[in-house]
């Protein structure tokens, strides 16, 4: 179960850079508590959210243009630090985790826009998230070969895991790449925007975390294969016990999610089964009573 | 195929080679045992072990030091590993090697230089080697370096490269030097004839107070010729590296080159691209980029579990890979 318990997060409205400092991948970093400057001019991005995700559910989070949705999701991976509140997993406080530390308890994030990688092939992606997945026993067998500081440099194969292919392959077709075509080519800019949004996909997959946070997996998606990306989900939320949150816009999207959440100015507006929620949303922006902002496209 | 004659050179007075230059050559050649093929193995100054065959001779140069490889016109499929490793503390040398390699040729050349240096003088390489390759030839040309033992004296390497690719003829040339090489100026000029091509990759990458300059200079003669250059480099902690990149365009031709660094640390890296086209058809690019691990990537892989650190190894090693 996931909690979030007065979860603020506030920019300064200059820089755009958050009120806590810029985000640092340090591990040693000290997660920003810094408050606010008196007198910054600041804009709240996430205003005192309070929302608890249960196990094995399906949640849609779906809202305007800046909204907040993405920060949120991001708050939850530890990507982000927010400015004031706590972040609960599993009855756990992780607020002051680190990206690693929670994608070891359990949590995956696919991002909007994938990164690229070069000199990382496709293979090695997924070798990388089933490796590190929860429960594998890769996990243990990586992680103490690999020395903290002075990693070995190129030709070490310590930070690989061996990849199970035939499970690659598995992974891939899900989401509708050939395996074949895919699973030795660089994660970098030969890849069109589409692909590497479903290897990144795929990555997730590959994880089978206890909750999984989705940011606008549609981004990017054509649209032929966007019945091929409904289905990825409905597999993954009937196959397992796994929870999945997914930040989206699509109506067909909303229209498989168990519950819906609408995030508007960094506020959550309405949260209720999809039933309730998606026809009301459906009625567009005159009618709609979520939104006061006629920003609604 | 021909047959592998062996020779070893001044019989009798051959030490057989210790852990520290077994594992000097395992790095530098990928070697563990003697190599199929032609071969001559330097050690310390000279030369330990050679082995020809019927297309490939390997002959001690008599004005200086080093070697002439000649590879017979119509050699497939066949290799000659040339490495040189130096144990000795304060060793400093100069080698001249040069490769003729005759019309319709398809060879793979490696060689390589590994120094282990315990003491506390200087162990210093310095090599040339010239090429000279006939018309519609392909050779791969594979050069590793690499360094190690803990004495305060330095591991130095300077080694040159001159190559003159004939018509129709492609060159492919990988240079790889990873570890433990304190300084080394490396400089790699190649004039291309009709119709020929080279591409070099190199991968390198400096630690501590390490220095690194690379510097290439290609000729672009023939009409239709074409060059890409493409380095990749990581250079960490206080190391410093130079890479200049000089292509000029003298006919109807295609040059490239890419210079792409990260830094980490307190490292420094300056690229410097110069294309000069001096031909109206000759179609010049030259790319550079610096900077260090985008922070995006490392979040990435932290999403996937892995720590900060291990997500830089990992990023580094795909990109030197």
């Amino acid at each position: 179960m996931l909690e979030l318990q007065n979860l603020c997060f506030q920019i300064s409205k200059d820089t755009t850079e958050p009120m806590n400092g810029v985000f640092s991948a340090k591990e040693d970093s000290p997660a920003g508590k810094a408050p606010l400057e008196k007198g910054a001019a600041a804009k709240e991005i996430i205003k005192n959210i309070n929302l608890t995700f249960d196990d094995h559910s399906f949640i849609a989070i779906t809202g305007p243009n800046g909204g907040g949705k993405s920060t949120l999701a991001k708050l939850i991976m530890g990507i982000e630090q927010p400015t004031s509140g706590r972040i609960l997993y599993n009855g756990t406080d992780i607020t002051q985790m680190s990206i690693s530390e929670r994608a070891n308890l359990g949590i995956s994030f696919a991002f909007q826009q994938p990164v690229r990688f070069k000199g990382i092939k496709v293979k090695d992606l997924i070798a990388l998230a089933t490796g590190k997945a929860m429960g594998s026993t890769a996990n243990n067998a990586v992680g103490k070969t690999t020395s903290k500081t002075d990693s070995e440099p190129a030709g070490s194969q310590k930070t690989t895991p061996r990849v199970n292919l035939p499970n690659a392959c598995d992974y891939l077709s899900k989401v509708g790449l050939c395996a074949r075509d895919y699973i030795n080519r660089d994660v970098d800019a030969s890849l069109s925007g589409g692909e590497l949004k479903r290897i990144e996909i795929a990555t997730i997959i590959a994880r089978n975390t206890p909750l999984s946070v989705f940011d606008e997996p549609e981004a990017g998606i054509d649209l032929w294969s966007f019945n091929n990306l409904i289905q990825v989900f409905e597999d993954m939320h009937r196959e397992s016990d796994n929870s999945l949150i997914l930040i989206s816009h699509q109506e067909r999207i909303l229209n498989i999610a168990d519950e819906i959440i609408v995030l508007a100015e960094g506020s959550v507006k309405a949260r209720g089964r999809r039933e309730e929620i998606l026809p009301e949303l459906l009625r567009g922006t005159e009618g709609c009573k979520f939104y006061s902002t006629p920003q609604m496209a | 195929m021909g047959v592998t004659a062996k020779i070893s050179i001044k019989k009798g007075l051959i030490k057989p080679m210790d852990e520290i230059q077994k594992t000097l050559l395992e790095q530098v050649a990928g070697l563990h045992e003697m190599p199929a093929g032609a071969y001559n193995i330097r050690a310390n100054g000279k030369s330990t072990d050679r082995a020809t065959t019927a297309h490939i001779d390997i002959v001690t140069k008599t004005d200086k030091q080093g070697i002439d490889i000649v590879i017979k016109p119509g050699t497939k499929k066949e290799s000659v590993h040339i490495p040189v490793v130096l144990s000795e503390s304060g060793l400093t040398e100069m080698v001249y090697n040069d490769f003729y390699v005759g019309d319709d040729c398809d060879v793979t050349i490696v060689a390589g230089c590994g120094i282990h240096n315990s003491g506390d003088a200087d162990s210093r390489h310095d090599g040339i080697h010239t090429f000279y390759i006939g018309k519609n030839s392909h050779v791969k040309y594979v050069e590793k370096h690499y360094g190690s033992g803990d004495g305060k004296g330095g591991r130095i390497m300077n080694p040159e490269t001159r190559v003159e690719v004939g018509e129709n003829s492609f060159m492919e040339m990988e240079t790889v030097q990873i570890k433990g090489v304190d300084s080394t100026k490396r400089l790699t000029s190649a004039k291309l004839a009709e119709n020929a091509r080279i591409i070099v990759t190199e991968k390198l990458m400096t630690h501590g107070t390490q220095t690194a300059e690379t510097c290439f200079q290609v000729d672009l003669d023939g009409e239709g010729s074409s060059a890409n250059i493409i380095s990749r480099s990581v250079a960490r902690d206080e190391s410093n590296q130079i890479f200049l990149s000089k292509i000029n365009g003298n006919h109807r031709c295609k040059g490239h080159s890419e210079c792409d660094g990260i830094i980490m640390d307190s490292a420094k890296i300056s690229a410097i691209p110069e294309i000069t086209a001096n031909h109206p058809d000759a179609e010049l690019i030259h790319e550079a980029a610096i900077g260090k691990i985008a922070g995006e990537q490392i979040v990435k892989l932290m999403t996937l579990g892995l720590t900060e650190a291990e997500a830089e190894a990992q990023i580094v090693n795909g990109f030197l890979k």
